[in-house]
């Protein structure tokens, strides 16, 4: 029998497996932020142990860091102390940190794959939920807890049980108007947010061979999403193409070994997941969530379910419960109603492509006069794209106001945050209540969407403008 | 880590599904860089008007007195969302030793194991058979049997762990002191590939 990609890799990785227990797998790569690495570095100070692989530990500041005025002192002492905990447990233990003021600052999403760091066939972890996204890259990465992070620091390993496989097939061309984000938060809506649970996902077939690095990122960013492990890809010549060249990607005859190994990186064609999911691309619209969590999601076009026919108790209770908190009523539709906040960023959304897609769409027009909008770039060197491609100068026109890279209003820690009961429409990958600000109002979209609302005020179809 | 053999208890309630990470801990709070003190803040939105300590809700159980003891009993998808494991040192410092739900968010699963919080998954009937109890019903959770039981109506559940975790748990071991302990085949395993 066939071995799926996962597996591949897996394998590849397994230092030991315990009877009828988890298996020690081997860690390349580890990214590492202020908030969940502190107490791992004082966990291995307390055992009296070193990091066991430093070099392969690297550290950017981005959860916690202000987006305006990052050349200042951060104004929150309690942040400026976790910033500079983390810039003095690098210093110590011999750890790259990529912090404020760096060239290759950013979210520890965008800036792994950036740099060519994120690599076909890895196993990638960081304390952070989001790591899925790495797997676009066809690598094995995932979200950890400080307890595994810490595991990480003293043996370069996890203990992890190996997750049963799902490939989700995507077939067809999309429609106008659809994009990637399109693409997951109607998975996700189809499947639920517990859907993949206990799943590590595989995306394939036509519709995701077609799409660019960025866009497939966005997809296996928010496979966690929907419960599963991690998500990724197969790569291809378009995986390939990002990566050559970058500042960490291999060079020279050491380029020629790993694109042949990498090309070695595909499911079996007789290789069998624990699921199987069929979509079909072409029924995909513009979504857009109105509940409080990701699995919650329509049609832009669509309506709010009425919530007298759900059928499931649980479910039911669910939704009454995200209407209240989102001051929304079963079966209406969202469109044209008013939101006051746009926020594009987040390592969902906030690379090149994604501001170019936004430029786009605005180039010549303002934004609403009741909206705010904030575009945060992932990285410093997206910003410095951004700048060099004249986008800053489309995006101040329409009265967008640029900020500086990190995580920003995605999780309601930094000084971003959304008022109370105020509506965002935003391209980050959660909605939960709270998550942007005590009482904020999420609703989730793709940055056309995002954008579209910036210009109009209101909730849009994209394809009214285009 | 502290071991974990059993708990006798009463149960606080929180019949909703897909609470989610920034519920249990919201991101506001995770700019300490210590494991303590957490517990204050646990469920922080769902638990005070306005974020105000002294504006308690009066119908969120944490804040309903009959309610009491180290089990949290939770809907499904119990954990999702967020990675931090802050939320198991919330529940931890407040004082849950066990959360039992029908479904667990995986990365939850290990955070709370990881920290010697036991995650307790039963049947939805049977959780459903918790909630109906009355707030002095007593739950016992016997980790070594693998079992739970409604102590009231003497009505058990068999809980699955694996039973790496388990020798764990109940020993105190941890993770960590078994991965240094395998350093040196971690080294070879290097050199190989």
């Amino acid at each position: 029998m066939g071995k799926t990609l996962f597996d591949k890799i897996w394998d590849n990785h397994v230092v030991e497996t315990i009877d009828n227990g988890p298996s020690v797998l081997y860690i390349d790569r580890h990214f590492i932020h202020e908030v969940t690495s502190p107490q791992a570095f004082k966990g291995i100070e307390e055992r009296g142990v070193e990091l066991f692989r430093p070099k392969q530990t690297i550290a950017t500041a981005d959860h916690n860091v202000p987006t305006l005025n990052q050349h200042l002192p951060i104004k929150d002492e309690l942040s400026r102390m976790q910033v500079e905990q983390l810039i003095n447990n690098c210093a110590k233990h011999g750890v790259e940190l990529y912090g404020l003021g760096h060239p290759y600052q950013g979210i520890v999403h965008v800036i792994g794959p950036e740099l060519g760091i994120t690599q076909p066939g890895m196993t990638i972890v960081c304390g952070d939920s989001h790591t899925s996204t790495h797997g676009a890259f066809g690598a094995i990465a995932f979200g950890i807890g400080t307890s595994e992070v810490e595991m990480v620091f003293a043996s370069q390993s996890v203990l992890q049980t190996k997750p049963k496989t799902m490939r989700i097939n995507i077939e067809g061309a999309l429609q106008k108007g659809v994009v990637a984000k399109d693409i997951i938060l109607y998975i996700i809506a189809k499947i639920s947010a517990s859907g993949a649970t206990g799943y590590f996902v595989e995306y394939a077939g036509s519709t995701i061979r077609s799409l660019s690095m960025e866009a497939r990122m966005t997809i296996c960013n928010m496979s966690i999403e929907m419960g599963a492990r991690g998500g990724m890809i197969a790569p291809d010549d378009t995986c390939f193409d990002y990566i050559k060249g970058r500042a960490f990607a291999p060079k020279g005859e050491a380029w020629n070994d790993a694109i042949n190994q990498w090309t070695q990186l595909y499911s079996d064609a007789d290789a069998i997941f624990d699921a199987e999911i069929n979509i079909d691309a072409n029924a995909i619209e513009p979504m857009i969530t109105y509940g409080t969590n990701p699995g919650l999601g329509i049609a832009i076009n669509g309506f709010i379910p009425v919530v007298e026919t759900i059928v499931d108790e649980g479910e039911r209770n669910n939704i009454i419960k995200a209407l209240k908190y989102m001051g929304l009523e079963s079966g209406a539709s969202l469109l044209g109603m008013p939101v006051q906040h746009i926020f594009i960023g987040s390592c969902t959304n906030s690379r090149i492509e994604d501001l170019r897609e936004v430029a786009a769409l605005v180039k010549g027009k303002k934004k609403n006069s009741a909206v705010q909008v904030m575009i945060v770039p992932g990285s410093q060197q997206v910003a410095k794209q951004v700048n060099a491609e004249g986008l800053d100068l489309i995006f101040a026109e329409a009265g967008f106001q640029i900020r500086q890279a990190g995580c920003s209003a995605c999780l309601g820690m930094n000084e971003d945050k959304i008022p109370n009961g105020e509506y965002c429409i935003s391209t980050s990958n959660r909605n939960f209540e709270g998550r942007q600000g005590a009482g904020a109002r999420t609703l989730l979209a793709s940055p056309l969407t995002a954008a579209a609302a910036a210009i109009t005020g209101v909730v849009t179809d994209i394809r009214s403008l285009i | 880590m502290k071991a974990l053999k059993e708990i006798k208890s009463q149960f606080v309630p929180l019949p909703m599904e897909n609470i989610d990470t920034d519920q249990i801990i919201p991101a506001r709070f995770l700019k300490s860089t210590t494991r303590d003190g957490f517990g204050k803040n646990l469920f922080r939105d769902w638990r005070y008007n306005n974020n105000d300590e002294t504006n308690p809700k009066p119908d969120f159980a944490l804040n309903q007195s009959q309610y009491k003891g180290e089990i949290l009993v939770a809907g499904k998808n119990f954990g999702c969302g967020s990675s931090r494991e802050h939320a198991a040192w919330a529940l931890q410092d407040y004082g849950f030793n066990a959360v039992v739900s029908s479904f667990f968010a995986d990365i939850f699963k290990n955070n709370a194991l990881n920290n010697g919080v036991l995650p307790v998954t039963v049947s939805d009937a049977f959780l459903q058979e918790i909630f109906e109890q009355n707030n002095t019903c007593l739950l016992t959770i016997n980790v070594e049997a693998q079992t739970i039981k409604i102590n009231t109506t003497g009505s058990t559940a068999h809980f699955d762990i694996n039973l790496y975790k388990k020798t764990c748990l109940l020993n105190g071991f941890d993770d960590i002191d078994f991965l240094i302990s395998r350093k040196e085949l971690i080294a070879e395993f290097e050199k190989k590939n």
